[in-house]
């Protein structure tokens, strides 16, 4: 039984020692869940491969919920609150994508291994760890693989989870393949989002060199870049994605994907009221067909940086030598704060080239990632993360 | 063709009749069998570590399915052995197996070798340089001799013949099997035409198989292996899994002619031997293969001789090592 949180520090270097034993498990579980393609929405076949890996490490409590999460429970020893660890389970790659994985003495490689499924593999390892460590926790801890999270999935998995789950939960805990240091402990609000734009069939073609849907496109990205963005609430637009055409010919269709983000749920909805204007404008002039399609959205909040868990979590890291980088995020944190439950977002190791089909992340960071997320469950399970 | 029917029914397999590893392990444990997986290697520092890292973590840390895991090298010049060391795995040089013996360069040599060097009463062959690696590579082959005592060999195959919307869909085997190997099987061992992929380079064996037999070093040895363990034994030795879907690197046509080159070789050294084909004269080892260059056509000639070695029981530190007598089972 731990007694205080230093007996927590001084367990820290075993937990990266038996994270480093466990090597194989880790890495073949890093292989067999990535190389399961795992696009948002479609089936979710890596969900099967969690369960059956927990079911392996002989968790009683193990199904698949309505919204198709894979949930295991580890029973704690005494206490009936629990907490919540979790990764999502999506990437961003679509399944045509070769999601063959290679592993080199310091690296592994291949679409998705930082985001998301080093988080998944180590999900999937925690039982075991626990184990070899002899850690029994009195709460009871949720290990769940989440759907549904990424784009226009915008945290359903998770949400579904959270507002269905019947028992309290004392807090909750993401993690993601990387960047080791990330200490997400507040969400910025933000509003997610598509601009399609079309030429409609009965154009008038005697705007000749007009007609396209790419200029429509590119008219609102000038409008849009003309709303202000104030330095305080920290706000931004960012443009992340734009398709359009598909030959030399006139582009008929046209997509711009964007987020707004700010601080402020204010000034999130201000913008969002600007660009629905700008919308109508530009439409009514050019004749295009444009649509505003807003389908994920964060509001702000989260932990203050002094509260207990961020400041256990950074001095867990600081005993790890990891450098913390406290700060917001638009990940799981969002559907926490919804609940009002504490919660942070960790990342387990370094990686490059995210979300490109050569996403690479370096092995020998992930022992330290791992026992900082060891080091955190302890502080919350022993109480040493709550406000008085 | 009824017993090839019967054989095809009784000893084809799927590798997920076999998922329950702890019942597998425990049917190993029950008949006494050790196992060593060998992973014969030539520069393949790009597949080996997810090779030794999946099958350590599924079938040695998990489910001690494999009581060794060696990678025998052809003599890399990258990072193969450390990759392969790094994660755990026993490396050796082919070279350095052995020494005592002149060595010679090819897979069949690595295979060979791995008899003496590896302590299993079955071994299994996994190539390296498959990047859709999987436990089910290992499990599916050896699970037929853990559960059935009779069968000796059992080969992998990748591609199902699947009935789909009525219509037959031909067994998958790959070029030069079916424009070499099959018509040659159908002519003079039609029984080994229910071997579905007669050439891949994945196979569980028993020892006391695997040192009575021939190992050409090239590329005859899955051949040669078929033919002799078939003369030796009968069908019945012989077992099949599906595998599912194997993923590497296509070959060039004009490497696939040097394939074909050599197995014909291991071919006919047999027929003569079993006087299959009765009168043949020595045959050529030179491959001739033509290649235009600008407007002129011009012969590529390319050496290729199939050395055998000899059955492993024949080597003196082998039968010391091992405590054999040359003459068991003959």
């Amino acid at each position: 039984m731990i007694q205080s949180f230093e007996e927590i520090l001084s367990l820290l270097s075993s937990s990266q020692k038996t994270a480093k034993e466990l090597k194989e498990i880790l890495l073949a579980n890093l292989v067999m869940v990535g190389e399961i393609p795992a696009p948002t929405f479609e089936k979710e076949d890596r969900i099967e491969f969690l369960l059956n890996r927990f079911k392996e490490a002989e968790i009683a409590h193990n199904s698949v919920d309505e919204a198709g999460n894979g949930i295991g429970i580890l029973e704690g020893s005494s206490n009936k609150e629990s907490i919540l660890l979790v990764a999502h389970a999506d990437t961003v790659f679509d399944s045509k994508v070769d999601h063959t994985i290679q592993i080199q003495p310091k690296t592994v490689q291949g679409p998705g291994v930082a985001d998301n499924s080093l988080g998944l593999a180590v999900l999937a390892t925690i039982p075991t760890i626990l184990e070899e460590l002899d850690i029994e926790l009195s709460h009871n801890l949720i290990l769940m693989g989440a759907t549904r999270s990424l784009g226009r999935g915008n945290l359903k998995g998770l949400r579904f989870f959270l507002s269905h789950f019947d028992q309290p939960l004392k807090a909750g805990l993401g993690i993601e393949g990387v960047e080791l240091g990330r200490l997400s402990h507040t969400s910025i609000g933000m509003r997610r989002g598509e601009l399609t734009c079309e030429v409609p069939e009965t154009y008038d073609w005697s705007r000749f060199g007009d007609a396209s849907a790419i200029l429509t496109i590119n008219e609102l990205i000038n409008r849009i870049n003309k709303i202000k963005t104030p330095q305080r609430p920290r706000t931004s637009i960012v443009l992340g994605s734009i398709e359009g055409g598909s030959s030399f010919t006139t582009a008929k269709k046209a997509k711009l994907q964007f987020e707004i983000r700010s601080e402020s749920s204010e000034l999130v909805q201000e913008i969002h009221q600007n660009m629905r204007e700008i919308v109508e404008e530009v439409s009514s002039r050019s004749g295009d067909r444009i649509e505003l399609d807003i389908f994920a959205e964060r509001r702000p909040g989260g932990l203050k940086f002094s509260h207990p868990l961020v400041k256990r979590t950074r001095q867990i890291m600081d005993h790890l030598d990891i450098e913390s980088r406290p700060g917001p995020s638009t990940s799981e944190l969002s559907a926490f704060i919804d609940q009002e439950i504490p919660a942070i977002t960790l990342g387990i190791s370094k990686g490059s080239n995210v979300r490109g089909k050569d996403e690479t992340v370096e092995i020998e960071p992930i022992y330290t990632g791992i026992a900082q997320i060891i080091g955190t469950l302890l502080a919350i399970d022993g109480g040493y993360c709550e406000e008085t | 063709m009824k017993k090839l029917d019967q054989w095809i029914n009784n000893n084809t397999y799927h590798h997920c009749q076999f998922w329950d590893l702890k019942k597998l392990v425990e049917a190993k444990e029950k008949n006494e069998l050790t196992i060593s997986l060998c992973l014969p290697t030539l520069n393949e520092e790009k597949t080996i570590g997810k090779e030794v890292v999946i099958f350590k973590s599924e079938l040695v840390d998990r489910y001690p399915l494999l009581d060794e895991i060696a990678v025998i090298d052809s003599g890399s010049d990258d990072n193969t052995r450390e990759v392969a060391s790094n994660f755990g795995a026993d490396v050796y040089l082919a070279d350095e197996i052995l020494p005592h013996i002149k060595s010679k360069k090819g897979k069949g040599e690595n295979l060979w070798k791995a008899i003496y060097q590896l302590k299993g009463d079955i071994i299994v062959y996994v190539d390296a340089d498959i990047s859709n690696i999987h436990p089910r590579f290992v499990y599916g082959l050896v699970a037929p001799l853990i559960y059935r005592e009779k069968i000796k060999y059992v080969k992998a195959f990748y591609d199902r013949p699947l009935a789909v919307s009525g219509n037959v869909r031909a067994s998958g085997g790959g070029r030069v099997t079916e424009i070499l190997i099959r018509p040659l099987f159908s002519l003079y061992f039609p029984e080994l035409t229910g071997i579905i992929q007669p050439l891949s380079g994945e196979y569980a064996v028993r020892r006391e198989v695997l040192e009575h037999i021939n190992f050409p070093i090239g590329y005859g040895v899955e051949t040669s292996h078929l033919i002799d363990v078939y003369t030796k034994y009968g069908l019945e030795a012989f077992a099949q899994t599906d595998l599912d879907q194997r993923v590497h690197e296509n070959k060039p046509t004009q490497a696939l002619g040097k394939m074909a080159f050599g197995i014909l070789q291991t071919f006919i050294k047999r027929a003569k031997h079993l006087g299959i084909i009765e009168k043949i004269d020595d045959f050529q080892t030179v491959l001739r293969q033509t290649q235009a260059k600008d407007k002129v056509y011009e012969q590529a000639e390319l050496e290729i001789v199939e050395e055998e070695r000899p059955p492993m029981i024949e080597i003196d530190a082998y039968r010391e090592k091992f405590n054999r007598t040359s003459d068991i089972h003959e």
